[in-house]
């Protein structure tokens, strides 16, 4: 803050006060951290370790919660499992040390697959609608577009609780429910408002001599569309995939409501995984570990689009 | 601005129209030259549109998205407000349907849990957002103040807003229990009150504190964000004006900073707002709404009425009252928006 530091830009924070500020915020980072540890701590531990009193920090680390998570168990007495002769993979061995022998693969791959192919599709369905919609209010004299805009925002205001009983009736009527292809669709419809919104901020700052150029040229508006306009809108289109997939992988209370079994998504089966005596922490942990690791990679892949993806362009025009 | 534009793109437009009227001349004049230039034309959709107005160019695009959400967002709703004035019930689908007029709507205005409820939804709204905004706005102009590796501490501390919040609020009843959760520890570790002294799930009094904690711990993020991109909106000349004319930090923290960040902060405030009015899932998972009904939020009585009472008419009531009421307060709040933007 001294003259001398500031002396050779106005602007540049000083060196003392970037110190105290690394200082905050990595601390903050480490806080904030710690229950994300923890989760992945817990999936190492044995359903021992994990519930001990106080809390482990230091144990020996296991596989056990990957393997419930992946398997179910039953319960057999010690010559049976001695007659089976020797274990036929890791997983085999420990939950044999637990006197359980492998029953078959629990519902967790299943789910998770559901997972993907909802979540990723309705993503791409939501940025493609979301983004020809927003091309379309950013360039042509749209009819009551400013109310029509809020309309399509506030879509998103109404509980999904409320609306998921009428949308259950209707899936039930077009034998949508419990179908990958109807939760799809209303992944898309509840994200396709938020990619609007977020693409017309990027499109409307795009300059519009681009295309005119390009049709006076020749293209077609389409042409000019795909050519000129995709191309440079790739930040923004990035940006709203990140928003639209972290709302649809993670999206619990349609997903409890509307599929029971076969396309029953990640997050309402996590919770329901138990061991003996109440809740499995360890596979619980796993299972949540493995389900954060897609989303964390796109996103670090695409974190550079993120800080401008939120600059909506409600504030921006 | 806007009206140079305009006439720009009007210009442009008769230009268009006069190129099209040139090339149906010359297609007229020759059918073969016409069967040429449909052959080389790259799709055949894109021939079709080549014809159309520019108005049906507008719907082209709109319509798609316009359709989707109609037939699952907006059909569904008016489905609700038609629910709303029946008996309906949910485990009884088939029953016939009766129309009951407005007594749902009285009924929900006059039920005390309901407005319960209201109150927890508010108590909760409130101090997420407050909270929130404080640290998220601190942490963005500390962040700011682009020391080493901010950008590295950035992607750390977004992790949490990406998680499942029902996975998240499920993982945390294992960080709050009194014996062997972590949380209890660390107070403990810090304050020396004994861990199993307090349970932040069991207590009537703690309950709410708890579900504000997590909410905060995974939402600070993304109102950090959003103040960030306003931070970075603010161009530098303006502070180099400020210290041209011996402003100080905190002068210029208060006239500068502050105001040009104002909308960011109230946009996240409307978006975190909107959210944590229909939370349901993060605490669903994590208290269920109790103990009794201490943190049984809007949507969770909501969920009660629909599908354990099974009066799913009157929730649908419930729902549409909370609908307008949310979509009320967005309007007002809106314009309120705009009018600091055009400041």
């Amino acid at each position: 803050m001294s003259s001398v530091n500031t002396a050779h830009s106005v602007v540049e924070p000083s060196r003392t006060s970037k110190r105290i500020a690394a200082t905050i915020v990595i601390a903050y980072a480490v806080i904030t951290m710690i229950p994300l540890v923890w989760i992945v701590l817990t999936s190492f531990k044995s359903p021992p370790d994990s519930i001990s009193y106080p809390p482990k920090i230091v144990f020996q680390p296991t596989l056990e919660g990957y393997c419930n998570l992946f398997t179910t168990r039953t319960r057999q007495t010690p010559e049976y499992i001695t007659s089976l002769g020797a274990p036929t993979s890791t997983c085999d061995e420990i939950t044999r040390s637990r006197n359980m022998v492998i029953a078959g693969p629990s519902n967790y791959w299943p789910r998770f697959q559901n997972s993907l192919v909802i979540a990723f599709g309705s993503t791409f369905l939501a940025v493609s609608l979301g983004t020809l919609a927003a091309y379309g209010f950013s360039r042509f004299k749209v009819p009551l577009a400013e109310d029509l805009l809020f309309f399509i925002l506030s879509t998103r205001m109404m509980p999904p609780i409320a609306v998921a009983i009428p949308i259950y009736l209707m899936y039930r009527q077009l034998g949508l429910s419990d179908t990958a292809l109807g939760m799809i669709l209303l992944y898309t419809a509840v994200n396709v408002s938020l990619a609007v919104w977020l693409l017309k901020g990027f499109i409307d700052e795009i300059p519009r001599e681009y295309e005119e150029a390009a049709m006076i040229d020749g293209y077609t508006r389409m042409q000019a569309f795909f050519k000129v306009v995709l191309p440079q809108a790739t930040t923004g289109i990035a940006a709203t995939a990140i928003f639209c997939l972290i709302f649809a992988w993670n999206e619990y209370a349609f997903a409890v409501l509307l599929t029971s079994g076969a396309a029953q998504t990640a997050p309402p089966f996590i919770p329901t995984i138990i061991g003996e005596g109440g809740q499995d922490w360890p596979a619980v942990a796993a299972g949540t570990t493995i389900f954060v690791v897609p989303i964390l990679v796109f996103t670090i892949l695409l974190r550079k689009q993120l800080l401008r993806g939120i600059t909506f362009g409600a504030v921006r025009k | 601005m806007t009206a140079r534009i305009r006439e720009r793109t009007g210009q442009f437009f008769r230009m268009r129209r006069f190129k099209t009227q040139v090339k149906s001349v010359t297609d007229t004049s020759s059918t073969i030259l016409g069967e040429a230039v449909a052959r080389a034309t790259p799709a055949p959709i894109a021939s079709r549109i080549r014809g159309l107005s520019d108005r049906s160019m507008a719907w082209l695009f709109i319509t798609p998205a316009i359709a989707l959400l109609l037939a699952v967002n907006i059909f569904p709703l008016i489905w609700a407000i038609y629910l709303s004035f029946t008996n309906f019930r949910a485990n009884r689908p088939n029953a016939a349907l009766e129309s009951v007029g407005l007594s749902n709507y009285s009924r929900v205005l006059n039920d005390p849990n309901i407005w319960q409820a209201m109150q927890t939804t508010a108590h909760f709204v409130f101090w997420t957002i407050l909270l929130q905004t404080l640290i998220g706005f601190s942490l963005a102009y500390l962040i700011d103040r682009k020391f080493r590796g901010h950008a590295f501490w950035t992607t750390i501390i977004l992790v949490p807003m990406m998680l499942s919040p029902a996975v998240v609020g499920n993982f945390w009843r294992f960080l709050y229990q009194p014996q062997i959760g972590l949380f209890n520890h660390i107070v403990s570790f810090l304050t020396g009150i004994p861990p199993s002294s307090f349970e932040m799930l069991g207590s009537v009094r703690l309950s709410p504190w708890a579900i504000i904690i997590v909410d905060t711990w995974m939402w600070t993020p993304y109102v950090m964000l959003i103040c960030l991109a306003g931070l970075r909106s603010i161009p530098d000349y303006i502070y180099e004006a400020a210290e041209v004319d011996r402003a100080s930090l905190w002068r210029q923290f208060w006239s500068i900073t502050l105001p040009m960040a104002l909308p960011f902060i109230m946009l996240a405030v409307l978006f975190r707002g909107i959210e944590n009015f229909k939370m349901f899932d993060m605490v669903t998972l994590l208290t269920g709404g109790g103990p009794g009904s201490t943190t049984e939020v809007a949507s969770i009585t909501l969920k009660r009425e629909a599908f354990e009472s099974w009066r799913t008419g009157r929730a649908s009531a419930f729902a549409i009252i909370l609908f307008v009421a949310v979509f009320g307060l967005a309007n007002i709040y809106v314009k309120a928006l705009n009018k600091v933007k055009q400041r």
